[in-house]
């Protein structure tokens, strides 16, 4: 079944040309290259007078390398990621419509695969043409047979899409419908999926990586644990989602670990790798177009340590306990991985971890597609990805793009962020009863939310309070509390409410030391939240809220703590009575914005976060 | 410890009479200079060493410094050159397994006056809309009246020249003194990672006094000459000019960053001017010319070369352009082995997107010497 949508809506006129369905409408090259240099000309003509820019009369030199886009491409087909699943949930959803929009901004046909209805990208109003199919090879020849398919984006649905789109190749229907993949270079999508072929890949660019080694028997395994050493992660091979593997932290543990992993395996085979358990892991989001440009958009540093899936970590952005020279050098590897995967541009998503104790990196992984996190690092910069990726996808350079929030400078940059950005994963094991509710290498949260603060303690707080679970602040939401022995035993199994107890430990006197060792969590964080049960033992103290001094609420304020936690803490009053004191005393909300830049351009479609800041005075 | 919430107040007081209210940290005192704002998130240590800020009351737009400590190889120079610092947050403890010490206590040990707590983004905005202007920050006294006295007092950044009193006393070599090529370099306040640069290429390098005589430079038989970066306006040093044409007689290849790329602009007749609010950050989007090919650049200057008069010279071609305002970003003469870069190739902190101009240089001169 194929929905239609009922009503054709225009597209958007740009420029000189206004397109429409049947492609008759299409700009002759010139007049797109003509296009293109006027914005660019106007960009520079708006400069000109202000900070002294280069005349217009020198463009020409300027853009005589710009590639002009590929007009060949009338159509284009995209495919969703399906079922919402744990693990790949409404970031494809935000990516696919991204893209949908983008490509239609340029006169291009877009038609729509999805096997999921309830996703915004199947409305009618997203796409051209919006196929609800199952996802497979059968669909995609229907749609192929009823459309004229210039080329088809697969990195915008996940490793769903991404599979399918490289299942259909090796049938050879996009050779047969003439259909060409853009956005991404099929042979990279095994290179960064299969973990053997990534592994030498990787030992071939002389980039680091986990020592590991394939074993198809127990003695093997046992061989191999001895040469790499405990701890390691014992990967079974050809499984879904990571089902057999395992940890394994002592001796005891490795033979039954070998065992469950050579019996999940279907051709019986494990990966003994060693595991950089307690290594800080990072994430990078890059862009890269037909130039060969690549730009960093974000780097997302992990709260949690190497061991628990990222999808289920914690996560703060900008990196918070990065020096640059630890940076620069996941930069360039970063990079150099991208343009050596294969020849495609659009986005990628690298990630590393780091030896706190000696600021080497190894790779883990890289994603040549839209990912999850890429939706999260659009909105944590401002930068859309997905939009863009679909531009480049079609041949635009990132100088040719401008800066869709500034809408003056250029697309060809790298956000700078002046806020910090906590995102928390949402769990739901109270209605998996049963279920085992430690974290590791499979995703387990079903949600996420994502805060924005000037201060890391205010993100994090305010993380805290969106996540419907009845916590108004990094608060106990446990009724039962726990013994310092007790706590201390809890923290070496990672559970999702493990940041809670944390903070409960350290309300407990448990040292940062210790709680460095149970968690492997850098230190920098647990400093954030004892400075925060170290405030809230100082607003305790005053017992009353009329002898709570203004400076000291404002300061519970800029740390995130919500009029509820306020109150719960002096005891005498309700929230409504801190907002009336916060009020009368002018500590109120003003709004931030969200601007790609730090503020150094004016921005025209920014949006914008709530905080508390000290505003200047005039004298 | 857990942050102290009673620390001591300080005062940030601008040229045009905004005055914003935060909490000292650093040495307790008052410090003058010009207003200025980086965007970089990273790299703080080897910002607040590089001698291009001397004389410059820096703004850190991003939330936290001092997160990592310091150590001791992420310096641009022996000392701390910022005239003072303006952040949001400073971290009270830091983290990091090869740091030797807290941010903290190194600006301490530097004698450098910082205000936090301010709201930095509100600032920025003030300096992007205004325009660069010089500002006070106090943390000893909170009579205002006698802080804008003080205020007047703090020179003006055009005009100035502050190379003269930064640059080395003496000439100091670095790298092998048997490597195949040499190279002079004019200090105007060198960042040390340039120096790296050339040392990594096995270049010996031998730094010279900014005010060192051609005949002296030549003495030391370069295959080619390095003009550094470095604080203060380039209209204001016509001896760095005239010892640039000096260069530039001698026919050998020339390389320029920052400050020398304005002086090379400057030798060939092309003049600098005052930027509204200067660039300075580690995302600068530049467009080369030449290659087509786009890199990320490390950004450090208040001062700019004319575009106009840069496109009209018969002498120079502009080589690299910024991205973002169509700023000059590098040039190079047509009929001699020269060109400069605006921006820093050497990074440090920032992008290494750059460095391929040290090749170039590299390259340039064993093709003129006949070297390999």
């Amino acid at each position: 079944m194929h929905i239609e949508p009922k009503r054709r809506r225009e597209r958007p006129v740009s420029g000189a040309f206004s397109s429409d369905t049947g492609g008759n409408g299409r700009p002759e090259n010139s007049v797109r290259r003509f296009r293109i240099r006027l914005q660019l000309s106007e960009i520079l003509v708006t400069f000109a007078g202000r900070t002294g820019a280069l005349p217009p009369d020198c463009l020409s030199t300027i853009y005589r390398n710009a590639m002009p886009l590929d007009t060949s491409i009338k159509s284009v087909l995209i495919i969703g990621s399906g079922p919402i699943v744990i693990g790949q949930a409404c970031e494809f959803d935000y990516s696919g419509s991204q893209a949908a929009r983008s490509l239609r901004e340029e006169g291009i046909k877009v038609t729509l695969i999805n096997s999921n209805p309830a996703t915004i990208m199947t409305d009618p109003l997203v796409a051209d043409r919006v196929y609800l199919l199952p996802l497979t090879a059968e669909s995609i020849e229907q749609i192929l047979e009823e459309n004229e398919i210039d080329a088809v984006l697969p990195t915008m649905g996940g490793q769903t899409a991404l599979n399918l789109a490289k299942e259909v190749e090796e049938l050879g229907l996009w050779e047969k419908y003439k259909v060409r993949l853009i956005g991404v270079d099929i042979k990279a999508i095994d290179k960064a999926e299969d973990r053997d072929l990534f592994r030498n890949w990787m030992l071939e660019m002389n980039i680091p990586v986990a020592p590991a080694r394939v074993a198809n028997s127990m003695l093997e395994g046992k061989e191999y644990a001895q040469e790499i050493g405990i701890p390691l992660v014992i990967r079974p091979s050809f499984t879904l989602g990571g089902t057999g593997g395992g940890f394994v932290k002592s001796k005891e543990e490795l033979e039954p670990a070998l065992e469950a992993g050579l019996k999940a395996s279907p051709i019986h085979e494990v990966l003994v790798e060693k595991a950089v358990l307690g290594w800080k892991e990072f994430e990078l989001e890059l862009l890269r177009d037909v130039n060969d440009n690549v730009v960093i958009i974000c780097t997302v540093e992990n709260f949690d340590p190497m061991g628990i899936h990222t999808g289920d970590s914690i996560t703060v952005a900008p990196a918070m306990t990065l020096s640059d020279t630890a940076f620069q050098l996941m930069r360039n590897t970063a990079i150099d991985m991208m343009r050596n995967l294969g020849n495609f541009a659009g986005g990628c998503n690298v990630q590393f971890a780091l030896n706190p104790e000696t600021e080497e990196i190894i790779a883990i992984e890289i994603n040549p597609r839209v990912s999850r996190s890429s939706a999260l690092a659009s909105k944590a910069t401002g930068y859309p990805i997905a939009k863009v990726a679909a531009k480049l996808a079609i041949g635009y350079t990132l100088d040719e793009l401008k800066n869709q929030i500034t809408q003056t400078t250029s697309a060809y940059f790298e956000p700078a962020l002046d806020y910090v950005i906590v995102k928390m994963p949402r769990w739901n094991f109270d209605k998996f009863k049963g279920a085992d509710d430690t974290l590791g290498l499979q995703m387990k949260s079903v949600g996420e939310v994502m805060a924005i603060g000037r201060t890391f303690p205010e993100a994090l707080q305010k993380a805290c309070q969106s996540l419907e679970n009845n916590a108004t602040g990094l608060t106990s939401i446990s009724r039962s509390q726990m013994r310092p022995e007790e706590l201390i035993d809890y923290l070496k199994r990672p559970t999702w409410d493990r940041i809670f107890r944390i903070k409960e430990a350290l309300q407990a006197g448990i040292s940062i030391k210790t709680i460095r060792e149970l968690t492997q969590i850098d230190r920098w964080f647990l400093y954030q939240i004892q400075d925060l049960v170290a405030l809230e033992q100082k607003i305790q103290a005053y017992q009353h809220l009329d002898k709570l001094p203004v400076d000291l609420l404002k300061e519970a304020k800029q740390m995130g703590f919500s009029d509820e936690q306020i109150a719960e803490l002096v005891k005498d009053c309700t929230a409504e009575e801190v907002y009336e004191k916060r009020k009368a005393a002018g500590i109120t909300r003003v709004f931030k914005m969200v601007d790609t830049c730090s503020a150094e351009f004016e921005a025209r479609t920014p949006y914008f976060y709530s905080t508390f800041e000290t505003a200047s005075q005039s004298s | 410890m857990p942050q102290d919430t009673i620390s001591h107040p300080a005062f940030l007081l601008l040229e045009d009479g905004t005055l914003f209210k935060g909490k000292s940290f650093g040495k307790k005192g008052t410090t003058g200079g010009e207003l200025c704002f980086t965007t970089g998130m990273t790299g703080y240590q080897e910002i607040f060493t590089d001698p291009s800020y001397t004389g410059q009351m820096l703004i850190m737009s991003t939330c936290y410094v001092g997160n990592y400590g310091v150590n001791t190889a992420d310096v641009e120079s022996d000392g701390v050159t910022i005239a003072g610092l303006i952040c949001k947050n400073i971290a009270t403890r830091y983290s990091r397994m090869i740091a030797s010490g807290s941010l903290e206590d190194y600006l301490l040990q530097h004698n450098i006056v910082g205000i936090q707590d301010v709201d930095t983004r509100a600032l920025v905005q003030h300096v992007r809309t205004k325009g660069a202007m010089n500002c006070i920050i106090s943390s000893e006294t909170d009579n205002i009246e006698a802080l804008k006295e003080k205020l007047r007092a703090v020179p003006s950044m055009k005009g100035l020249e502050i190379s003269s009193n930064i640059t080395t006393k003496e000439p100091y070599t670095a790298g092998d003194p048997d490597a195949s090529i040499r190279i002079a370099v004019l200090d105007f306040g060198i960042k040390k990672h340039i120096l790296h640069n050339f040392t990594q290429r096995d270049a010996y390098v031998k730094v010279f006094p900014a005010k060192t005589p051609i005949a002296e430079l030549k003495a030391f038989e370069p295959h080619g000459y390095f003009i550094s970066n470095g604080p203060g306006d380039p209209a204001s040093m016509d001896y760095a000019v005239n010892t640039v044409k000096d260069i530039l007689n001698e026919g050998k290849p020339m390389f320029g960053i920052c400050l020398g790329h304005q002086l090379l602009a400057q030798a060939n007749g092309i003049p600098t001017f005052k930027m509204h609010h200067g660039h300075r950050g580690l995302n600068h989007p530049v467009k080369n010319l030449i290659t087509g090919k786009c890199e990320i650049t490390t950004q450090n200057h208040g001062f700019g070369v004319d575009p106009e008069a840069a496109q009209q010279s018969e002498a120079i071609e502009v080589t690299h352009v910024n991205l973002n305002d169509g700023s000059i970003e590098g040039i190079r003469m047509k009929n001699k082995p020269a060109f400069s870069v605006q921006y820093h190739p050497e990074s440090t902190p920032g992008p290494y997107d750059s460095r391929y101009l040290f090749d170039q240089f590299i390259d340039m001169i064993c093709e003129q010497s006949a070297i390999k």
